[in-house]
């Protein structure tokens, strides 16, 4: 297959979340408003109304019943689709992992917002790190432009027969949801569903009836946990083969991590979302004053790409980790960071966890270029702060 | 400590879905119960309530001739299937002429 024709259009994230699901031709779809994702099921149902899209949008009381009801549908052999953010994903919290454990090819989309109380309907990434174990395939995209290849992507992954786990596919909520990007779509789905063909798989068939998510006892449970670890771990070779694949028809393709300009780099930012364009803008301005500065991006979380991440760091010595999440009371108080340590340091990096752009408190470059000139600091001391840095919190350390 | 008499995790069909119905025959659940149900085929007007209420379908209808002691002729007997009965007292809750006792397990 060879590359499509495309056409380009000014879609924010939501928009281009539901020309993908458009586009693989998703049949089942329910989902709760809640802001900043509403946009995207507005749009999913409009898209019904002109006949663009055939599949039933299935109106709901909250969002528990909005994975429930599409847990049922694909139990049922259905391709489906919902999307939430904060409190949403958090009442979902408990079907997350039944969906997981019934091994149900459930594509969700996430425009992350933080967490309640106080209030906020702002972006941070809260919401999402609180699923960190539910066994669910990650993807956080950082551009519109990846997050509609991402929600196709998300559906050839989450159908493969090695995988059948979930994928949620999540992005800065209100700083991507609702700001517009160019975006390039086919100018005729005829080969996103050639590359997303329906596959035979166990589902709930009067002629050939099963039971799904039955009681087990302690004799079985472990041994089907078990499989969701494989399929995991499956899942990295199916997310590299349909990357090539998505390359091959759209042009486009992103690695589990992504490096800017680290070859020569002593240190390097990481950062995950649309705050990676920041930071890029923030290493070619430090360049240009003479320092080796680097950024890598983190698309996969989970499977969280050791692999490749450890081949990233290979030349530097020492890595900025930027989190919009807080784990309270953790070693280490970034998510991600907290996962970064244990590769970087076996290769004696020094890690340092930067706290910021909570509740959409904003990180601009200059904010990059400080946390990276602090963290020069400590690295000419030798030192390794043993806490995560709060940065820009008022009257903080 | 693992059963290594059971299948291996990549000999169970997936998310342990159950691809073989009504396999529940094989999971006895009679020893379950505290107090046991016991029909008294005398008393029992064959109204069937006990059939339609019970939860896990253990009362049988056996095809079998009964004579109750005022001479009067029934051409079925019930019984209950006690590997499977979990012992709930739904049946002698419901029935209508109090034909179930409910008697205690002594084992």
């Amino acid at each position: 297959m060879s590359r499509v024709k495309q056409k380009r259009l000014a879609l924010n994230s939501n928009y281009a979340v539901a020309y993908a699901v458009r586009d693989v031709d998703v049949d089942v779809v329910a989902a709760y408003p809640i802001t900043p994702q509403t946009t995207i099921m507005e749009k999913i149902s409009e898209m019904i109304a002109n006949g663009e899209l055939d599949a039933e949008l299935i109106h709901v009381e909250s969002e528990h019943s909005a994975l429930s009801a599409v847990v049922g549908a694909s139990a049922a052999g259905a391709r489906v689709f919902t999307a939430t953010s904060s409190q949403g994903l958090e009442l979902m919290h408990e079907i997350l992992h039944i969906a997981s454990g019934m091994r149900l090819p459930i594509v969700m989309a996430v425009p992350t917002r933080a967490l309640s109380a106080p209030i906020s309907i702002w972006n941070d990434y809260s919401d999402l790190m609180n699923t960190r174990d539910a066994s669910w395939i990650t993807f956080i995209a950082s551009t519109a432009q990846e997050v509609y290849d991402s929600i196709v992507q998300a559906y050839m992954v989450a159908e493969d027969s090695r995988v059948l786990l979930p994928v949620m596919v999540a992005y800065d909520g209100f700083l991507m949801s609702h700001t517009y990007e160019p975006v390039e779509v086919p100018e005729d789905p005829g080969p996103i569903r050639e590359i997303t063909p329906r596959r035979d798989r166990i589902t709930l068939d009067p002629d050939n009836p099963v039971t799904m998510g039955t009681i087990t006892d302690p004799r079985w449970y472990y041994e089907i946990k078990y499989q969701q670890v494989k399929a995991m771990e499956n899942a990295r070779e199916v997310i590299e083969e349909t990357s090539e694949t998505l390359y091959r028809v759209l042009g486009r393709r992103y690695p589990p991590v992504e490096a800017y300009k680290t070859e020569d780099a002593e240190i390097a930012v990481l950062a995950y979302g649309g705050l990676f364009g920041t930071v890029q803008d923030a290493v070619d301005s430090m360049r240009s004053k003479g320092l080796n500065v680097g950024a890598i991006r983190l698309r996969q979380w989970r499977p969280f790409p050791v692999e490749e991440l450890t081949h990233l760091l290979h030349n530097l010595d020492a890595i900025i980790v930027i989190d919009r999440a807080i784990s309270y009371g953790a070693s280490i108080q970034g998510p991600v960071a907290l996962e970064v340590y244990p590769v970087a340091s076996r290769m004696g990096l020094h890690v340092y966890s930067f706290i910021a752009g909570i509740g959409q408190r904003h990180v601009l470059e200059r904010d990059i270029e400080s946390m990276v000139s602090k963290a020069l600091g400590y690295l000419d001391q030798g030192v390794t702060p043993l806490r995560s840095i709060y940065w820009g919190v008022r009257g903080g350390e | 400590m693992s059963n290594e008499s059971l299948p291996s995790w990549d000999q169970i069909p997936i998310g342990g879905i159950i691809v073989e119905p009504g396999n529940s025959i094989n999971r006895y659940t009679g020893d379950w119960r505290t107090f046991k149900p016991i029909i008294n085929n005398d008393k029992c007007i064959r109204c069937l309530l006990c059939w339609v209420y019970c939860p896990d379908g253990v009362i049988k209808i056996l095809d079998r001739e009964y004579i109750d002691s005022k001479g009067r002729k029934w051409d079925i007997t019930l019984d209950i299937d006690y590997d499977h009965c979990k012992g709930c007292g739904i049946c002698v809750e419901e029935c209508p002429v109090d034909a179930i006792d409910f008697v205690e397990e002594v084992k």
